[in-house]
């Protein structure tokens, strides 16, 4: 079975927009690059705006009143409406730029989390999740003597519904989870789950850090409370990312980091602090990679956020045919609903020996824990190889692949 | 023979690969015949934190020889240590600390030291020469 020909999207030339896909690497091979999980590389719309921005019109923004730092407001606020549109979030001051998710986390523990988890608490997260979604949580709950619990993955690498609710107590105060896992590509149901969440009046964290690239995301359909993306997985630049939160919630959260911007008015007696969403933004912000992460979501949105995860699925299905043909392949994650990941091992075979292998081939995967170290304690397994995908990702890029893996495992054995 | 005569051995020996499959091949097969370290000696004390493969390393001295032992669940990184081993284990502790281990770069595998992340090399090439540090200023 050919799944891939019918594309819906011109792989070869989106492929043309991603400069460093045209790359050579190792003696001259082409790079075939299937660790987008980790990071998306970038368009060169998303390029050519970094570039603009600091050669037309780097400027401080908000209080300048001349014309770069104007124009420089009107494009870092563009950029907030354009997020905004991205998840369908009802307000644009619902959208707090912050470093990515790794810290909109942590804002939220920090803030909601302080004001809101107090002793004998409790907070609900999944036994996949990335340490930036374990660890903000940990931290929270030793200092208040909340308690953090877990919902349990079956072999498949699904949530254990039926478990998760019997999680579910009235000391519970939030669920913090993950929509598509990085390390098995399992798709939660976080729709699902925010239903029952709020019938027990359980505020819902969701970690869109993969789903915000694989997914179509509105948040007011899934009705979470907060939702939170980082730019460079979306084919932005690193360093910024978004919070999106309910607007009565934000509006009731103490500020995160005290400093410039935040503030309506300073004296050393009292401060009063800005209104939303510049109360979460302390500081001159990342105001060229913010810019520049509007390009990247118009990219996305040009190309067609279905023809793109279309696109992704073929190539999943693709993969999978192509890569159980391996002598002792062992899929890790084998989720009814998966997006843009395949994780694996093979019998006998240390990833990293794989990993290592694989890139005197050219071929960039991810080998290791994918920072959920949990999860492999779950499966009982040091690590896995990691391949993951994008909208670029050919056809030809998985035969590298597979053909690459071939040679590894009898350069191995 | 002292670690310069090894090292100069074992750079003549990479010499002969004119490929980069070859010359994992070889890394690969010299891991494979790694002793395998005795299952008392993998104990927490004894592992070398990489982010990926572990690698449990012990050293004990004979006479004023410092002997090494290692393992480790990944068979290129095995191969490396089997490498430095060949080259530090049954040495003093002096020549060890001023041992350079030039011949990483030599033969290639620079870019193994500059990951320490993902397989530790430096790591281990940081916990031998600490050892021999120990067994120094023991005396």
């Amino acid at each position: 079975m050919n799944t891939v020909l019918d594309s819906a999207l011109d792989v070869y030339a989106l492929r043309q927009q991603f400069p460093v896909l045209q790359r050579k690497v190792k003696d001259g091979r082409t790079l075939v690059y299937l660790d987008n999980a980790a990071t998306s590389q970038k368009p060169n719309t998303v390029i050519a705006t970094l570039s603009k921005y600091y050669e037309s019109f780097n400027a401080n923004i908000h209080r300048g009143i001349h014309t770069l730092a104007e124009e420089a407001t009107a494009a870092y606020e563009a950029a907030r409406d354009t997020a905004q549109h991205f998840i369908n979030a009802a307000h644009r001051e619902e959208i707090i730029f912050t470093r990515g998710v790794t810290e909109g986390i942590n804002l939220i523990a920090a803030t909601w989390g302080r004001k809101n988890i107090q002793a004998g608490d409790e907070i609900i997260i999944s036994a996949m999740e990335h340490h930036s979604n374990i660890v903000p949580w940990q931290m929270l709950c030793e200092e208040r003597g909340a308690l953090l619990k877990v919902i349990p993955v079956n072999d498949a690498g699904e949530l254990q519904m039926d478990a998760f609710e019997k999680l579910i107590s009235p000391k519970t105060k939030l669920i913090s989870i993950v929509h598509i896992s990085n390390a098995l590509g399992t798709i939660n149901p976080v729709k699902e789950i925010i239903t029952i969440a709020h019938k027990h009046h359980i505020k819902v964290l969701v970690d869109g850090a993969q789903s915000s690239v694989h997914a179509i995301i509105d948040v007011q359909n899934l009705d979470c409370d907060f939702f939170v993306f980082s730019s460079h997985k979306v084919y932005g630049p690193t360093g910024v990312g978004v919070l999106y939160g309910k607007k009565e919630l934000l509006e009731n959260m103490p500020p995160y980091m005290g400093g410039g911007e935040m503030i309506k008015e300073v004296s050393f007696e009292k401060t009063s602090y800005n209104e939303l969403p510049y109360k979460f933004e302390a500081g001159t912000p990342n105001i060229g990679d913010t810019i520049a992460l509007k390009s990247a979501l118009d990219f996305v949105t040009n190309t067609g956020r279905d023809q793109i995860t279309k696109h992704e699925d073929r190539i999943l299905i693709y993969a999978n045919e192509q890569l159980s043909q391996i002598k002792g392949m062992r899929f890790i994650g084998t989720a009814k609903q998966k997006a843009g990941v395949v994780s694996f091992l093979i019998e006998g075979i240390h990833p990293q020996d794989i990993g290592i292998l694989l890139d005197n081939y050219g071929i960039a995967v991810r080998t290791g824990h994918h920072c959920a170290q949990p999860l492999m304690n779950r499966f009982g397994i040091p690590g896995t190889v990691r391949a993951s995908f994008a909208a670029y990702t050919s056809k030809e890029e998985i035969d590298a692949l597979v053909v690459g893996l071939q040679k590894a495992v009898k350069l191995l054995s | 023979m002292s670690t310069t005569e090894i090292e100069n051995e074992i750079i003549e020996e990479f010499e002969l690969f004119d490929n980069w499959e070859d010359k994992y091949e070889y890394i690969i097969d010299m891991g494979k015949k790694l002793l395998p370290l005795e299952a008392a000696h993998k104990i927490d004390e004894n592992k070398i934190k990489g982010c990926q493969s572990t690698v449990w390393l012990v050293a004990e001295k004979i006479g004023d020889k410092i002997i090494y032992k290692a393992d480790s669940d990944a068979v290129i990184v095995k191969g490396l240590i089997s490498l430095l081993i060949r080259v530090l284990s049954g040495k003093t502790a002096n020549e060890i600390i001023e041992t350079k281990l030039d011949f990483i770069n030599r033969i290639g595998l620079t870019s193994h030291l500059a990951q320490t992340r993902s397989n530790g090399l430096l790591s281990m090439v940081k916990q031998m020469k600490h050892y021999a540090l120990a067994y120094q200023l023991k005396v």
